[in-house]
């Protein structure tokens, strides 16, 4: 049974063999491990709602069965499964027949509709709950959309365990603007709550298609908008790091300003809660065969503080050769304290964490299974 | 009335049992009245195509089927397990 502290921050783990907690004390230096749960079960998010601190919504399949949503209103000690999980249409004859293969990204809708939650799926698919994630119904103005295949590619476009629908992003300002980011596809928004779909590419590099800057068919990893100014969104690409300051729909490459021997590919990206300047990433190795992998052997974080301008190497406490950490785009975390915590996992099952914004870094779990998602969350 | 033999990993949804009953002229109807009784169990055995999962098979009796059309009889037994896969 979970059983939170009160006040306390929580980090909430995904991995391919079930869930864990860590639960922080005041300081953020002792972190008492909660789990498994679901042991066995691929889990490829958790998420505590942070509309009441309390619901969590778990995305859940396994080796052999199908994927669906689990859902806490007790604060994790007991789990009800959806009853109608997310799942496509049933295809008329001569139709493509769509199937979710797994529920990839959880969001919890804007602060205004309590018990709205979106679903993103692999293969890419965009899914709605009024109910607070006990039913799921497909968005069909982008499920539908005429140009969605055109969009994506086909699934030989995907990421190498599916292609997925990712960063659901919700304006703060206003319910009806959102963004996803697709891989493939690019980044997407709408401004009537998800009837209407445009791509948002502009700037956006796809080095691995003949006409280099297309209107769509980029591969954002990881995709963020600023709470504070939701007018200024980031992106950890495939083909590097951007920034766009609406309305000027340009994705900047402000990757360019990293070291050259490390370069700006990386999968996941952590904004600071309160300054829109500050951004970190964990580049990776996307050279030649794309090991993906830490550039050279050497673990690093990389933070901006003056909005991508300058970048600045963060590795105090992380291993210093032979260390190959792969940080899936969902692993990387930031807590809203202050001084921020930051938390990152790998697919080596190690846990890191850092409570100075980066500064320094100390390992807090090891030997868990392959680490999916890492979200830090105040309870 | 079918007996419908069930791998663990499915147990969850049935309260523990590996054995239960149920009836249908087909797999599909088999599973349709499966999960009349127990919520949520269709779905992550069969897509929404009506597809066999990747990783699960389907015996009757002891001839593999493959497609949720295979008929039933009174009598049959029905194996949903999973099939070897592993990582």
């Amino acid at each position: 049974m979970m059983q939170a502290d009160p006040g306390r921050l929580m980090l909430l783990v995904a991995t391919r063999k079930g869930a864990f907690v860590l639960h922080g004390d005041a300081a953020r230096r002792d972190f008492r491990m909660d789990g498994p749960h679901f042991l066995g079960h691929v889990i490829h998010h958790v998420v505590l709602d942070p509309r009441d601190r309390l619901t969590m919504l778990m995305a859940v399949s396994t080796g052999h069965l199908g994927p669906t949503v689990f859902r806490s209103s007790d604060f994790g000690a007991t789990w009800q499964e959806a009853e109608q999980p997310p799942r496509f249409p049933k295809a008329a004859e001569g139709t493509r027949k769509r199937a979710v293969d797994h529920v990839f990204w959880l969001t919890p809708g804007h602060s205004c509709e309590p018990g709205v939650w979106y679903a993103g799926t692999s293969p890419q698919g965009l899914f709605r709950s009024e109910d607070g994630g006990r039913s799921w119904n497909g968005v069909a103005g982008l499920n539908d959309h005429p140009m969605l295949d055109t969009w994506t590619g086909g699934e030989q476009d995907g990421t190498p365990d599916g292609p997925k629908l990712h960063s659901i992003l919700i304006d703060p300002r206003d319910k009806r603007r959102m963004y996803v980011g697709m891989s493939s596809g690019g980044v997407f928004v709408t401004d009537d709550q998800g009837t209407a779909w445009r791509p948002l590419n502009r700037g956006s590099l796809a080095e691995f298609l003949p006409n280099q800057y297309p209107d769509y068919g980029q591969d954002p990893h990881r995709v963020m908008l600023h709470p504070l100014r939701p007018d200024r969104l980031y992106q950890q690409n495939h083909c590097g790091i951007y920034r766009m300051d609406l309305p000027e729909e340009h994705w900047t490459r402000i990757g360019e300003r990293m070291p050259a021997e490390i370069g700006d590919i990386g999968l996941p990206l952590a904004l600071h809660p309160r300054d829109p300047d500050t951004a970190w990433v964990i580049p990776m190795d996307g050279s030649t065969v794309w090991p993906r992998v830490s550039p050279g052997g050497r673990p690093a974080v990389y933070a901006t503080r003056d909005a991508g301008e300058k970048w600045r190497r963060l590795d105090q406490g992380l291993p210093r050769e032979q260390a190959w950490f792969t940080v899936k785009r969902q692993s990387f975390g930031a807590d809203t304290l202050d001084p921020v915590g930051l938390y990152f996992g790998t697919t080596g099952g190690s846990l890191w964490a850092s409570s100075d914004e980066g500064e320094r870094w100390r390992c807090i779990a090891e030997h868990l299974p392959e680490i999916y998602a890492v979200e830090a969350a105040l309870v | 009335m079918i007996e419908v033999r069930l791998a663990p990993l499915l147990h969850r949804y049935t309260g523990g049992l590996s054995t239960v009953h149920a009836s249908g002229a087909t797999l599909h109807e088999l599973l349709d009245d499966l999960d009349g009784r127990f919520p949520g169990i269709r779905f992550r055995i069969v897509d929404e195509q009506d597809r066999p999962r990747r990783h699960v098979r389907f015996f009757v009796n002891e001839t593999d089927a493959r497609d949720v059309g295979t008929s039933l009889k009174d009598g049959d037994e029905v194996y949903i397990v999973g099939a070897l896969s592993g990582g």
